[in-house]
């Protein structure tokens, strides 16, 4: 039993690392402000939620074996996951809207020559 | 488990850092420091549950929200150049 | 008023599930902050559809699970596009017609197309929904449309 929840657990973390890590590295290569906004999203949705899921299924194994006051900890892993969901579009719109004010023109492809 | 977690948190935040100093407009760089700010709410928590202390959690859910507020913070001051203007204000200013 | 009650209750909730001590001082102290900070949103006037959305938030949670099934695959998608050799992007905008009547449920339209990576809502006007699309394959897919019509329902419940 405790075997299956370690491998759970194992795999969210292993998963939402790579989204991290995946966002992070699209932050890095993409061309300008715009583009690399949908990269850090993915930090910001799978990552960070892959990373919690991997914490709560920890967290409910510890619950199983007795630990008292292992809700608490879920209850705020919830919570923290349900933050990151309702600012990060608000902050990436923000980001966006200040951008496209401030003058940065969008990326194209085109111009480029179809790079 | 959780120190792999914690590594690949930090090597994940040390690239959004060079992002951050790369720039080249002031807007890459508070994207970047708004996804360092992401990762830093889940180093703590990771931290927290490798030090088995996971009372962590308060400060990782604080933190959430005071980088949310920061950001929204900078990017209000680079648009309207004041933190006290609102778009209301300065409609009815014009 | 059943807003302010609303209200009211859902922080008392936050403060028990944050707090873990169950002594009388500490409840009664709770119970005196959840309405000190009702009566100050009252004062504020931010106590009404918009500011405690209480109607639609049954409806909301039922939308969630799609809206993270969308988050999963658009992620996946997002992830491939980066990780390819030659990152196949090409950037642009684009204004998509929303169906949505209040201010409300144009921000859950707006914050849904902004949480699914590969999509960024720039900019509200009336209806009309700026995004910004990291590839054009990514709006050849109903998803934005399918989004819109779950969006609408939340907002306006049966009668939709």
């Amino acid at each position: 039993m405790d075997i299956v929840f370690d491998l759970v657990a194992w795999a969210c973390i292993v998963a939402g690392l790579f989204f991290m890590l995946t966002g992070t590295v699209g932050i890095l290569r993409l061309p300008d402000v715009y583009t690399r906004l949908h990269a850090a999203g993915m930090t910001d949705t799978m990552g960070a939620g892959l990373l919690l899921a991997g914490m709560a299924v920890v967290t409910v194994e510890g619950m199983i074996h007795g630990e008292a006051g292992y809700g608490f900890v879920l209850v705020r892993l919830v919570l923290t996951y349900a933050f990151l969901l309702f600012t990060s579009p608000i902050a990436t719109h923000a980001l966006a809207r200040a951008g496209l004010a401030g003058g940065v023109q969008p990326w194209t492809a085109d111009e480029e020559g179809g790079a | 488990m959780f120190a792999t977690a914690t590594v690949g948190v930090l090597v994940s935040m040390s690239l959004a850092l060079v992002r951050a100093l790369l720039g080249p407009t002031v807007y890459d760089r508070v994207l970047a420091v708004n996804t360092f700010g992401t990762k830093t709410v889940l180093l703590i928590a990771v931290l927290g549950f490798l030090t088995e202390r996971p009372e962590f959690l308060d400060l990782a859910l604080v933190y959430a929200l005071i980088n949310f507020i920061g950001t929204i913070a900078v990017l209000k001051f680079f648009e309207f150049g004041d933190l006290g203007l609102t778009r209301r204000i300065s409609r009815e200013a014009d | 008023m059943l807003r302010a009650i609303g209200l009211g209750a859902v922080l008392y909730g936050f403060w028990i599930s944050l707090s873990g001590h169950y002594t009388p001082l500490l409840l009664s102290l709770g119970a005196v902050s959840c309405v000190l900070v009702v009566y100050l949103s009252m004062r504020m006037e931010v106590v009404d559809s918009e500011g405690v959305p209480l109607h639609v938030a049954g409806r909301f949670l039922a939308y969630l699970p799609w809206l993270m099934k969308e988050v999963f695959v658009a992620n996946i998608v997002v992830a491939k596009t980066i990780l390819h050799p030659k990152m196949p992007i090409s950037p642009r905008m684009v204004v998509f017609h929303g169906s949505q009547d209040t201010d409300l449920g144009r921000a859950i339209f707006a914050n849904s197309i902004t949480l699914t990576p590969g999509t960024i809502t720039t900019g509200v006007h009336g209806q009309e929904f700026q995004i910004h699309a990291l590839s054009a394959a990514d709006l050849e897919t109903d998803e934005e449309e399918q989004m819109d019509a779950r969006c609408t329902r939340v907002e306006r419940g049966r009668r939709a």
